[in-house]
């Protein structure tokens, strides 16, 4: 994958595209351009990560496909939201969650997060992809088309230097 | 010298409060409140919250930012808002004009055995306040709850209205008879209709 090579703008189009229709989350830096680009289409900044999931399951409720952004620190705070509200409730709801701590790189509290989580996604058997800059609107796809199968959370991981 | 004033129990105060927002899309905090609420007044647009405890006011505040125009009721406790006050903030932020919460207050975590939280320490109300609701109350006994609640639902939202309630004596309402997936079939179904009814009507 080559670094930087997509943009907010970009990934904004494709999820628009593939029906995404509902936008909330708590900001991290490697999808910052991703927010600026969901503002103009009703981005709402949440105070935490789970009541973001709580906010998506009522937009869900009322019809629409919403979208949770976040850092994978608060894909910490948002697993018992993901485990009792979207799971058991078959809510659809695409988790864009960073990967913060990526191969051991990064800062110290990044760490221990970074290294779990895709054992924590399989072992909350939620459905994800890494982003791959080179092939967006195919993971994007990808997870609509999950979401259809079966309503609940589906993750899309995001690692550094994927998003310019 | 007047007498003191008795707290209602959470079910009378339920059933005090639930005839005056039958026209309301109801998410119910999970515990015994959801399962008051469903024994004493079930219907097609009440949401049942069983897990994801706290979440009830975010849930309710993201149907109203998608529906501004049908009602919206949240029935929370103040163990659930305790968690997750920042719903306050959001909730005043945004300012859905039809959005009402409503707090029972019964001091305890009862679903677990009556452990006290620290409500009786913080003004939950006056927390809403200055978070940007437009209308908050607190009421005392359970003559003052549909008279207090008539008035803020002549308000513009979000209004809060808190009900100090005494913890049950006797047994608690059965569980939610329905499947989670149940649920989420027939309150989507009653918004989408509630929208429709909604959009006729302008």
């Amino acid at each position: 994958m080559q670094a930087g090579s997509l943009s907010g703008a970009e990934l904004a189009r494709a999820l628009l595209a593939h029906g995404f229709d509902f936008f909330t989350g708590v900001p991290c830096s490697l999808v910052a351009s991703l927010i600026t680009a969901l503002e103009p289409h009703g981005y709402v900044a949440e105070t935490r990560e789970d009541a973001a999931l709580g906010l998506a399951a009522g937009a869900a409720l009322a019809g629409r496909r919403p979208l949770v952004l976040m850092q994978n620190s608060g894909f910490g705070v948002s697993l018992n939201a993901i485990g009792s509200l979207q799971d058991i409730y078959a809510l659809p709801c695409l988790l864009v969650v960073t990967w913060r701590g990526y191969e051991g790189k990064d800062a110290p509290e990044h760490l221990v997060m970074g290294k779990a989580m895709p054992q924590i996604l399989d072992a909350m058997r939620i459905p994800w992809r890494t982003l791959d800059a080179a092939a967006a609107d195919a993971d994007v796809a990808w997870a609509r088309t999950r979401l259809d199968q079966r309503p609940g959370p589906v993750a899309l991981v995001v690692p550094p230097g994927v998003l310019a | 010298m007047t007498a003191p004033v008795e707290r209602p129990c959470t079910r009378d105060a339920v059933a005090a409060l639930l005839p005056e927002i039958a026209d309301h899309v109801l998410v119910c905090a999970n515990g015994f409140l959801s399962r008051w609420a469903c024994a004493l007044g079930d219907r097609d647009a009440s949401f049942y919250m069983i897990g994801s405890m706290g979440l009830a006011s975010s849930i309710a505040l993201g149907i109203a930012l998608v529906q501004p125009q049908v009602p919206v009721a949240v029935l929370d406790g103040d163990g659930n808002l305790l968690m997750n006050l920042g719903s306050l903030a959001m909730t005043g932020v945004l300012a859905p004009p039809r959005f009402r919460h409503v707090v029972l207050d019964n001091g305890v975590y009862a679903s677990t055995g009556n452990q006290p939280t620290i409500s009786s320490r913080v003004a939950l109300e006056e927390i809403a306040r200055a978070a940007g609701y437009r209308a908050v109350a607190r009421v005392r006994d359970g003559a003052g709850i549909a008279p207090a609640l008539r008035r803020q639902l002549a308000e513009p939202g979000p209004t809060l209205l808190l009900i100090e309630t005494q913890p049950e004596a006797g047994p608690p309402a059965p569980r939610i008879p329905y499947t989670p997936p149940e649920m989420t079939a027939r309150i989507a179904a009653a918004i989408a209709r509630l929208a429709g009814a909604a959009a006729g009507t302008r």
